[in-house]
Parts: C-alpha cells; sequence; structure tokens
C-alpha cells in the first residue's frame, strides 16, 4: 500500500520538525531553567531576608512571562506536527508509549494555571503562597520535560511491545515509559536544563555589570545575581557532565551504532581512544585531523581501558547515522567542559577578591555563556535525534516509513520558517522594550523595595 | 460501555469543553477588539480583563484534545493527520501569532493596539479553520486516492459555510452571554448592557443558521442528516434550554440598580442547550470517526493502554481540581481583579 515518498519531501519533513523543535527547545528550556531560578531566589529570600531576591524573582519571572507567550504556541506546533507529519509514528505512539504525553498534560495545566497565578495574581497572594504558586510553575516545567523526554527516550531504546506480522502485540506501556535510557536522559535534560536558565542569567548580570553608569546599589544587585547563579549553573554543570557520562555508557550498551558515529570511529577495536575534533573522511572512513586520546574512549564507555567498542565498519552503511554527529557531540561535550572551568574560575576570584568588583575579562568570558548553554542543548539534541537516523523507532521503524504521504511541503517549511524568524526579533525587541522602559534604578525608586503593589496588574 | 464508547465520550467530553472555551477566548479577542476604542463602560478592557490570564489555560484544552485523539485512537492519526495538513497549519501559525502578541502586549504598551487587531481578526480565522473540521469527518471531502484533503471542494461547498456561520454565531454569541455575566460580576453596569445586547441579537441567528447547517448536510452527508432527525428530541430539548436562557436576559431584577437580565442564569443554559445539541451530534456521527473508513471501535487503543491512560485521568484530575478552583476564586470571582479600583493611574 505504501506509495514511493520521494526523497525531497522526506528531507522537508525532517527538515521542517527539526527546525520547529529546535526553536521551541530555545523556550522550552528557559521554561524550566527561569522558573527553577526564580524559586531559588525566593527561597533565598526566605532565609536572607534580603530584598533584592524577591525583585529578582519579580523580574525573571516577567522575563518567563515574555517568553511563555512563545513557549506554549511553539509547543502546540510541535505536538500537533508530529500528528501533522510522522502520521505513522504517531500510530504507534498511540498503542505503545500514549502515557508520558497523556500525563504529561497534567503537567501544562500546572505549570499554565500557577504561572497564571504567580504573575496576575502575586500582589493578593501571601508570601507563602507565592513561593507555593512558583514552586508548582517550576515543577510542572520539570515534569513535563521529564515526560516528553521520556518518549524520546523510547525512540532509542523501544521497549514494552512485541511485532508480530506487522501489528503490535502485547503492549506493557509501563515498560515502554521506563525504557533503558529514560532515567539517564531525563536527568540529564533537567539538570542540563536549569544549568542553561542559571548561566542566561550569569551572562545577563556580567553584561549589566560592564556597563557602566550604575549606582553602588544596582551593581550590588547585580553581582548578587551573577553569584547566585553561577553557584546554581557550577553545580548543575558539574551534573550534567557526570550524567552525560552515564548518557554515552547507555549509548554504549543500547546504540552502538550511535556511540560510533559521535565519536568518528569505524573500526572495531579494544583501546579504543577519545576522539576530539576532526571531520570524517567518507571515501577513506577514518576520522581526519582529531587530537586522540588512547583507550578513553573504552574507558568512558565501560569504566575499563580494554572495553571492545564496535565501529562503525561493524554496521551497514545504510543504517549509518550521519557524520556530522560527531562535531556536534563534541561542541556540546566542550560546552560542558568550559562552562565548569568558567564557574570554577569565577568562584575562586570572587571567593579572593571578598568586596571589590570581579575583573572585566573575566565578566567579559561570562557574557557569552548563557547563549553558549544553549548551544549545547541544541547540539545535544540534534545529536540524539539524527544520531538515531534512519531510524526514527530505533530498530523498528524507519524514518522514511514514518513520515507522511502529503505532498507540497516544501510551502509549509517557508511559512514556519517565517514565523519562527519573526517571532525571534519580536521576543527580542519585547525584552529590550520592557527592561528598558523598566530599569533597575526605577525598581528601586518607587517602593525601596522593588515590589510597588499594582504594578503588576498595570503593565 | 465499551471501551470505544468510553474513549469516545472523552473525546467528546474535551471537544466540548473546548468549544465553549474556545469560543469565550476567541469571541473576547474579538469583542476587545469591536469596542476597542469605546472609553465609557471599558467594555473592551474588561474583555481583555478576562482574556490576560486565561488563554494559556485555554490553550491546553486544545493540546489535550489533540493527545487523547492520539492516545485513544492511535489507528485515526494517519487519516486525520492526512487531511487536516493544511488547516492544521494554518491555525497553528495564526495560534502562535495570536498567542505571542498576547503575551507582547503584557510588556509594551506600544503593541496594544496592534494586538487588539491581531487578537480580534484571529480570533475570527482560527475558530473558522476548526469548525471546518467538521465537515471534513463527514466524509466526501478527503481524496480517496492521496488522502489529501480536496481544498477547492471545502472552500466551495456550501456545506462548509453553512458550518462555518453556525460556529461563527455560535461563538460570539456565547462570548457575548459569558461576557455579560463576566461584567455583572465585575459591577460593571454600562459594560453589561453592551454585551447583553449582543447576546440578544445573535441569539436567534444561531438557532437560523443551526437549522441551516443541518439542512445542507444532506447534500455531502446524507448519512449524517439521517441520523441527526433520529436524534430529534434531544434536540428539542436544547431548544428549548435556550429559549429559558433567552428569556432570562429579559427578566426584570429586584434591584433597581440593575439593568433587567440574569445573566448568570442564562449563560448555564446555554451551556446546557450546547451540551445537548452536540451530544446529539456525537450521538448521530456514531459509529465513524472518519466517515467511510474509520470507526470508533476499529480505531481504539489497546486494552492495556486505554487502563492506564483512564488511571492516569484520575490522578490527573485529582490533582488539578484545586488548581482550577484556586484560578476560578482568583480571576473569575474576585473582585480586586475584576474591577481594580485604581485602574489607570
Ligand atoms: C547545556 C547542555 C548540555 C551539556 C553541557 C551537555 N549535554 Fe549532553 N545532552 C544535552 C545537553 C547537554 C541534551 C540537550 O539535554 C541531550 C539531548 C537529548 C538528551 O537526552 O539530552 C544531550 C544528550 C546527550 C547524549 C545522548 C543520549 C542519547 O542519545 O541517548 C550523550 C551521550 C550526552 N549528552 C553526553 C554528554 C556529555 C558526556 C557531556 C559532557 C560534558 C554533555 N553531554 C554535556
Ligand atoms: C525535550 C524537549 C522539550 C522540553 C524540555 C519541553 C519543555 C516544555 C516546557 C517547559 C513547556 C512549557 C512552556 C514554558 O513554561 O516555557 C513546553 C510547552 C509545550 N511543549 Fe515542550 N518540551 C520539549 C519538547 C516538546 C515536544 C517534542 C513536544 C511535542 C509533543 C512538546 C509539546 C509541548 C506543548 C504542546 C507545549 C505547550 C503546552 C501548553 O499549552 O501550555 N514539547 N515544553
Ligand atoms: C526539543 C529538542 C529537539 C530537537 C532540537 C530535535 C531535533 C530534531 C531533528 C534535527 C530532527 C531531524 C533528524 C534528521 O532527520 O536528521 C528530529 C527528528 C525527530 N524528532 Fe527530534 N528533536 C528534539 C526533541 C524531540 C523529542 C522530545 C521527541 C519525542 C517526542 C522528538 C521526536 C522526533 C521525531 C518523531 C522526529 C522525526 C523522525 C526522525 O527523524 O527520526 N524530538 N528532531
Amino acid at each position: 500500500m505504501k506509495k514511493v515518498k520521494p526523497l525531497e519531501e522526506l528531507t522537508i519533513a525532517r527538515s521542517l520538525f527539526g527546525s520547529s523543535l529546535a526553536f521551541h527547545i530555545i523556550f522550552a528550556t528557559l521554561g524550566v531553567g527561569l522558573p527553577f531560578m526564580i524559586l531559588v531566589a525566593e527561597v533565598v529570600y526566605q532565609i536572607t531576608k534580603d530584598r533584592d531576591y524577591p525583585l529578582m524573582a519579580k523580574r525573571w519571572t516577567k522575563a518567563q512571562a515574555i517568553l511563555l507567550g512563545v513557549a506554549i504556541p511553539s509547543g502546540t506546533i510541535v505536538a500537533v506536527q508530529l500528528s501533522l507529519l510522522w502520521p505513522r509514528f504517531m500510530e504507534i505512539v498511540g498503542e505503545v508509549i500514549a502515557l508520558p504525553f497523556q500525563i504529561e498534560l497534567f503537567a501544562f495545566f500546572l505549570e499554565a494555571l500557577f504561572m497564571s497565578i504567580y504573575v496576575y495574581a502575586a500582589d493578593r497572594l501571601s508570601a507563602a503562597a507565592r513561593v507555593i504558586s512558583v514552586f508548582l510553575v517550576a515543577l510542572g516545567g520539570s515534569a513535563s520535560a521529564v515526560l516528553i523526554t521520556a518518549a524520546n527516550a523510547w525512540m532509542n531504546t523501544p521497549t514494552g511491545f512485541e511485532v508480530s506480522g506487522g501489528e503490535i502485540t502485547d503492549v506493557r506501556p509501563l515498560d515502554a515509559f521506563l525504557n533503558p535510557s529514560f532515567a539517564s536522559a531525563a536527568l540529564h535534560v533537567l539538570v542540563s536544563a536549569f544549568m542553561t536558565g542559571a548561566f542566561a542569567i550569569a551572562g545577563l548580570a556580567a553584561w549589566r555589570l560592564l556597563k557602566g553608569n550604575q549606582s553602588r546599589r544596582e551593581s550590588a544587585y547585580h553581582r548578587k545575581a551573577l553569584v547566585l547563579s553561577l553557584l546554581v549553573g557550577g553545580v548543575m554543570s558539574l551534573a550534567t557532565a557526570w550524567n552525560g557520562h552515564v548518557a554515552g555508557q547507555v549509548l554504549y550498551d543500547h546504540q552502538p551504532e550511535k556511540l560510533a558515529a559521535a565519536e568518528g570511529h569505524f573500526k572495531t577495536e579494544a583501546y579504543a581512544p577519545l576522539a576530539i575534533g576532526g571531520i570524517v573522511d567518507p571515501e577513506k572512513r577514518e576520522l581526519v585531523g582529531a587530537i586522540k586520546i588512547p583507550g578513553m574512549l573504552s574507558f568512558l564507555a565501560d569504566n575499563r581501558f580494554d572495553a571492545v567498542v564496535k565501529g562503525l565498519n561493524e554496521f551497514p552503511e545504510e543504517n549509518w547515522p550521519p557524520f556530522y554527529v560527531h562535531t556536534l557531540f563534541n561542541l556540546m561535550v566542550f560546552i560542558g567542559s568550559w562552562l565548569i572551568l568558567l564557574s570554577i574560575l569565577a568562584w575562586v576570584v570572587h571567593w579572593r577578591r571578598r568586596e571589590k568588583p570581579l575583573p572585566r575579562w573575566l565578566l567579559w568570558l561570562l557574557v557569552p555563556s548563557g547563549v553558549l548553554s544553549l548551544l549545547g542543548i541544541e547540539s545535544g539534541w540534534v545529536f540524539t535525534c539524527s544520531g538515531r537516523q534512519p531510524w526514527t523507532i530505533y530498530h523498528y521503524q524507519r524514518t522514511s516509513e514514518a513520515v507522511t504521504d502529503a505532498t507540497g511541503l516544501g510551502l509549509y517549511f517557508v511559512l514556519f520558517i517565517g514565523l519562527y524568524l519573526l517571532l525571534l526579533v519580536g521576543t527580542a525587541i519585547v525584552m529590550r522594550s520592557y527592561f528598558r522602559r523598566h530599569p533597575l534604578s526605577e525598581a528601586f525608586a518607587t517602593t525601596g523595595n522593588g515590589l510597588g503593589k499594582g504594578e503588576v496588574k498595570h503593565e | 460501555m465499551n471501551e470505544g464508547l468510553l474513549a469516545v465520550s472523552l473525546v467528546w467530553l474535551f471537544v466540548f469543553i473546548y468549544a465553549i472555551l474556545g469560543s469565550i477566548d476567541f469571541g473576547a479577542g474579538f469583542w476587545g477588539m469591536v469596542h476597542r476604542n469605546e472609553v465609557q463602560g471599558e467594555a473592551g478592557a474588561l474583555a481583555n480583563r478576562f482574556l490576560s490570564p486565561t488563554w494559556e489555560v485555554t490553550n491546553v484544552f486544545l493540546v489535550l484534545l489533540v493527545v487523547t485523539l492520539v492516545s485513544f485512537f492511535p489507528a485515526a492519526i494517519y487519516t486525520v493527520g492526512m487531511a487536516l495538513l493544511l488547516p492544521g497549519s494554518l491555525v497553528l501559525i495564526l495560534l502562535t501569532i495570536r498567542s505571542a502578541m498576547m503575551a507582547f502586549q503584557h510588556s509594551v504598551r506600544r503593541f496594544k493596539g496592534a494586538l487588539e487587531v491581531v487578537s480580534g481578526v484571529t480570533g475570527v480565522l482560527i475558530p473558522s479553520l476548526l469548525v471546518s473540521v467538521l465537515p471534513i469527518l463527514t466524509g466526501g471531502f478527503i481524496d480517496p486516492e492521496s488522502g489529501m484533503l480536496r481544498v477547492g471542494k471545502l472552500f466551495t461547498s456550501p456545506v462548509t459555510y453553512a458550518y462555518l456561520a453556525f460556529g461563527l454565531s455560535s461563538q460570539l454569541f456565547l462570548s457575548a452571554s459569558f461576557l455579560a455575566d463576566y461584567a455583572r460580576e465585575a459591577d460593571n453596569e454600562p459594560s453589561y448592557r453592551v454585551f447583553r445586547r449582543h447576546a440578544v441579537r445573535l441569539g436567534p441567528l444561531t438557532l437560523i443558521t443551526a437549522v441551516l447547517t443541518t439542512w445542507t448536510i444532506g447534500q455531502e452527508a446524507s448519512w449524517l442528516r439521517q441520523q441527526l432527525l433520529e436524534e430529534g428530541r434531544w434536540f428539542l430539548l436544547s431548544i428549548l434550554a435556550f429559549l429559558i436562557g433567552y428569556l432570562a436576559l429579559f427578566w426584570k431584577r429586584r434591584d433597581r440598580q440593575k439593568y433587567r437580565g440574569w445573566p448568570r442564569v442564562a449563560f448555564i443554559l446555554f451551556i446546557i442547550q450546547y451540551a445537548l445539541a452536540s451530544f446529539a451530534y456525537g450521538r448521530a456521527h456514531l459509529p465513524y470517526l472518519v466517515y467511510p473508513s474509520l470507526t470508533v471501535d476499529n480505531s481504539v487503543t489497546n486494552p492495556e493502554m486505554f487502563r492506564l491512560l483512564m488511571v492516569s485521568y484520575g490522578i490527573g484530575l485529582a490533582i488539578l481540581i484545586p488548581g482550577f478552583y484556586l484560578f476560578w476564586r482568583l480571576f473569575l470571582k474576585d473582585k480586586r481583579y475584576l474591577a481594580p479600583k485604581e485602574e489607570g493611574e
């Protein structure tokens, strides 16, 4: 029955869907990371009683409310596009892994309800109710990230069903949910999102500190924000790296092709080297120009230098993932390592300087950390999804079998890309314009604590 | 009740909830635009005050609908996904623009005028596209060869326009009745009068378009009209609910300060009216999800998944109901939100 699909249409479907996700993930990750930082600030306030912290919480909430206006519809886009572009895939999802999608909705409700409450009713809530609301917002966002990751992890390591004669039988939804890569992937996504939220704030705070003409009060405020976010970011980036290492071991056990492609590794061998940089020469079937650390890949993959790591030569060529995933993987790991070093460095400097301002070179290094962290998220996700190719459901369904038979997808691609560009620019303009018109100095001036009553509702 | 029927009832329930919430949400956007320049009574401002905290929650219901369909009726996804590629993508684009503007105007006053227009225009376009799904499901608009939508046919068929007319008038009618009630709750009599007047004018129109739609359905889907006629008594009950509700808009108040009408009673009866009518429509549509290829029973998911989905609903609702209650208290009940004293300071 299956009609022959022109290759171009498949490529467009993949590009369209990949772009939608790449767009959504920017806002979604911040939607997990920022509420977490807001919660941290509210909690720190309860401990220190320093009024700068609820002011931070309030201003970050403002930013989050703007981002939410894009996060929610872009999420709606991916959710609907899944069925529009990959209907054959969603048929199987509905039979086997519908549960996390369904539970995720309750997480969305939790988040949407309490976000509205936290934003529009803050002036009518007690302090405790405010902290509980923001806790529930953060819980909803984190839960939705974990749940959607369960679906993605299942695509990588599908379990919980049998296939006999083309029919899906013996479905065990809970086994599918708790698939072998779920725990490591979910934790990795969560801590990397917390890390990204923290570095986004650190980057902005560093930027503010670099700009001159600020009152002492303002620089004290930014410095507190910087120190707090570096603490959270540092801890979370350590957790991300450690846990990414675990995710790599899961690849070794369950998706050897992906690990091989991530390392540009062709020959099956023990004492396999870890390759940093370089590009694959498909003719010669080897990685050229890479720095190799002997034995390290074997050690990372299975904690033993003599572990045998399978190379791509072991697998039929039609099942190879694209080679660029090696670069994506390198980028992610590089960013993770760099941000760990940077936060440790910044902490040491902060510790030694005490009250003196941080040196400008350090601030300059910190400015791009938020963007870098987001880049890490992007490269990590594209690595996971493209590294799974040519499979949509690993070893069960090929991407070419999942795609819609509809034609004329090119038009949609153009429309959606246009929409995303428009929204990126729009969001940036709105952010700038809002914080320009509501400078920190004004927040200090109005009520001393910056939490003017009624202000919330008249914006 | 077997699994298919239980699942489709749940889907029906979510369609119904979203139809009501969506009507109010998009309708409020439309009324906000129509009344944007009126200073007196602030009918437009009232509509927008309602929208600010609620559109996100309404949007989750839309996602809930899609996900529930996928989870309970996976075998239908291929047909539905193919047919709805175009209307679905357009809805997504419009919805995204609308939501973004909604969040942005809250932060930057410069966009206020633009927002009101965007939210008003999309408030008509999005529901139109959504309503056009109904005739598609009744058959005749999907090309059996390619599985894709016959767009030309859809947009030239009188049936489509009958559905559209019915959908839009219902949306504006429901949202006007709701906003009338909301205005009264806010003690805002001038706005109350504005929205009551809209409701009074639109009420009969919805009835006429409903009859018209049933009439034209026969052209494309005689099977459906046949079955609709068999549900006659439900439709009669529905009309009865409408009539009483409509009258309630004219009942005198004992309180001389207030203009005539009991908007709360009216709105509740209108909801009952639509519940009865859409229940009857849903029953008439059975056993088909998409005529003639997909029935409820041949597309329902496996029993194990079904069981767990139901369990997840139970747990999810138990957690969320207090949240919804709090939300309602804060935004639909609390005078401090409905009619802020220091407005415009
Ligand atoms: C700031 C973001 C970030 C950073 C610094 C890292 N990761 Fe990561 N990584 C992700 C963000 C991310 C991600 C976007 O969250 C992914 C995509 C899919 C997933 O489960 O998490 C991911 C996936 C992912 C996978 C693929 C899992 C799979 O396909 O099943 C591996 C093996 C690693 N990571 C390993 C690492 C290692 C060894 C890191 C060392 C520092 C690292 N990651 C840093
Ligand atoms: C793995 C990456 C993803 C993460 C971490 C993530 C996380 C989030 C978060 C936190 C939100 C709430 C918006 C906010 O608070 O900023 C959100 C919204 C949304 N996401 Fe994603 N998401 C991811 C991928 C997906 C995918 C693949 C889908 C499609 C099934 C999806 C569907 C949605 C939907 C429908 C919404 C809107 C919910 C609403 O109406 O409130 N997300 N996502
Ligand atoms: C949000 C971060 C994500 C990004 C940036 C991302 C990126 C991509 C990219 C680039 C592709 C195209 C792959 C290729 O053809 O080379 C893709 C495909 C796909 N992704 Fe992801 N992905 C993300 C998360 C998810 C999640 C959470 C799910 C699970 C629900 C998912 C499901 C899919 C599916 C079904 C496809 C199409 C089939 C396929 O190519 O395998 N993605 N994604």
